[in-house]
Formats: C-alpha cells, structure tokens, sequence
C-alpha cells in the first residue's frame, strides 16, 4: 500500500519563512509538517491549508537561534533531532536559514531526499549556511540564474 | 496608513530615524505605524509615530492590510509581502560596512528589485523623505503590481517531483 510522501517544510520566521509560504504547491496533497521559529505561525498555517482546501499540516515550534547564539542553536538542533526521529520524513524541504541547514544534515541522517533553497535575498553570492547545506542537499538551489554553475547551484526559478 | 516594518532580527536605527524625521516635517501627513525590532536601550525612539517591537503574524498581516504605503528595510519576506498585497513599498537596504546586516546583500536586491513597478529604492537615509513623497504621490495611478499568493507553477511542480521521488528538471 502505498503511503502519500511525509515531507518536513523548515524556515525561521521572517523572509525566509514567506519565501517557504510561495512554494507551498510543491506540497499539496502530501503531508507536510511545517517547522519554524514563531507560535503565531500556527495559526497561519492552518487558515492557508483551509483556505488551500488541504489537510490540517503539521506544525512544530523550535527555538530562533542565528550563528551567533551558540547555546540556542544547540537546542534548536536538539529540539530538529526530536523532530526528525518522530516524524522520519520522506523529504525535507527548506528556504533557511539556520534550521534549515541542521534539517538538511539530519535528514540526510535519516534518509530524507533534501532540498535547499538559497534565500532570494542572495543575488550576489550564495549565504553561508547555503554554502554550508551543499555536501547535505541532493537538490541545491540558488534562486538567481547568474548563480547558477555547472558543479550547482542549480537555477530551477524563484519564489517571485 | 503607513506601515513601517524593519524585519525580524536585527535594529535599524538610520531608517527608524528618517522616517521620525519624515513625520516631523508632515504632522498633517498619513499616520505611520512601526514594528522595531529589539531596539537597543540606548537605540533610537521614534518621537512622531506609534510603534511596537514585535507584532505577531496575525496582527502583523492586519496592519500590513490596512497600509496604503509599506515602508521598509529590503527584506525579501517585505518585498513579497508587498507585491502580494499590492501595496507599493518604499525600500532603504541595510549596508554591511555600517554593521547593519553581515554584508551587502540587501543593496544588491534592492538594485535588482528597484525597477519592478510599486517598489520604490531609496539607497541612503537622506534620499528616504523624498522617496516617501512621491510615493504616496503615485498612490491610487494606475498599473498592477499584485504578484499571485505562490510561485510560478513550474517551479513548484519541479519541486514536487522531486519531493516525490523524481527528478528535478528545468523546463
């Protein structure tokens, strides 16, 4: 029998977040449990699904840490870990920027398929964590064509 | 309404402070509201406009739905929430060499995004003011600048084959 892809959609609240929110037909019908860094985005997920006509997502909450909250990025990633051994995703999927990079590591770990989207932000150079997520992404996307090269980034369009 | 937003992280003192001193020489001028970030305690208050620091999603949208002008640091996340409201938005890029983000990449998007209609590029604090006038100047003119709720549909769906056990190809 066959089962619909569990995917995992990772952003931390702000731009990286709306950038995760466009590209949400890449997950209709399947089941996604969204992971951020802000409560209020419950909510928001749920209306979009109801208003999307999809099924209740998941949603679970992490700690917002950046690279310069050593102790707080560790407990995100503890907090990522938790998730990943409940939840064993198919995919995990994410526009950054922190959490992203560690759920890319983890579902790499757990033998996810793992999707990086450089944040649009970045026309002028990949960010570091998107650096960072390449050895981790076996799809590793800038979201600006003159990015692009042959080793990867890969262009494949933007959230815009 | 105005809507000041400077994103979710960092202070943006230079912005907060040219907008202040917009309101100062417009006292009959539109109402402005800001979210500001963790200001600093010795960080710039704005003295002409209600603000808070953090609004949540909810209350965040409500406020970005009732603006008639979004003004703004160049985040991606206000930019699209701006195209996608069809609200214009007014944009000053935080620089790197001012310590206000860790490079210059919001001065690259406001350079590739600044020619799009209803985003408006002031690229330092003393062009903002102007900026802001003929910005609410051009309110209510004609020509569209909603983008829709998602992305272009063969993005996502080369995403979902992907996600889906495929591959991703570009068409």
């Amino acid at each position: 029998m066959t089962r619909p892809t569990r995917v995992l959609a990772v952003a931390s609240a702000g731009g990286h977040w709306v950038q995760l929110m466009r590209i949400r037909p890449a997950w209709k019908g399947l089941e996604v449990t969204y992971v951020t860094t802000d409560s209020g985005l419950r909510q928001t997920v749920l209306d979009l699904a109801r208003a999307d006509g999809e099924a209740e997502p998941g949603f679970r909450l992490i700690t917002e840490a950046n690279r310069w909250h050593k102790r707080k990025l560790i407990r995100q990633l503890f907090e990522l870990v938790v998730v990943m051994a409940r939840l064993r995703p198919d995919a995990v999927i994410t526009t950054g920027a922190a959490p992203g990079y560690f759920a890319l590591r983890l579902g790499r770990m757990f033998g996810a398929r793992t999707v990086w989207i450089d944040s649009m932000a970045n026309a002028e150079e990949l960010s570091l964590s998107g650096q960072q997520a390449r050895r981790y992404a076996d799809l590793w996307l800038t979201q600006w064509d003159h990015l692009a090269t042959p080793d990867g980034p890969q262009y494949l369009g933007s959230v815009l | 309404m105005i809507f000041l937003t400077i994103g979710t992280h960092e202070p943006f003192d230079r912005l907060v402070k040219a907008v202040d001193e917009w309101c100062a020489v417009h006292p009959l001028g539109a109402t402005v509201f800001g979210q500001i970030t963790s200001p600093k305690a010795d960080g710039y208050a704005p003295k002409n406009f209600e603000w808070i620091s953090r609004l949540s999603p909810a209350d965040y949208a409500t406020r970005f739905a009732a603006a008639d002008l979004i003004v703004s640091h160049a985040g991606m996340g206000s930019i699209l929430t701006a195209l996608h409201s069809g609200k214009p938005i007014v944009i000053l890029p935080r620089r790197g060499h001012l310590r206000e983000t860790r490079n210059d990449h919001q001065y690259t998007t406001a350079k590739m995004l600044g020619t799009r209609p209803g985003i408006h590029v002031a690229l330092d604090e003393a062009a903002l003011g102007g900026v802001m006038d003929q910005a609410l100047a051009d309110l209510g003119k004609p020509g569209g600048i909603r983008i829709p709720a998602t992305a272009d549909p063969q993005f996502t769906d080369a995403l979902r084959s992907f996600l889906t056990g495929g591959s991703a190809r570009r068409k």
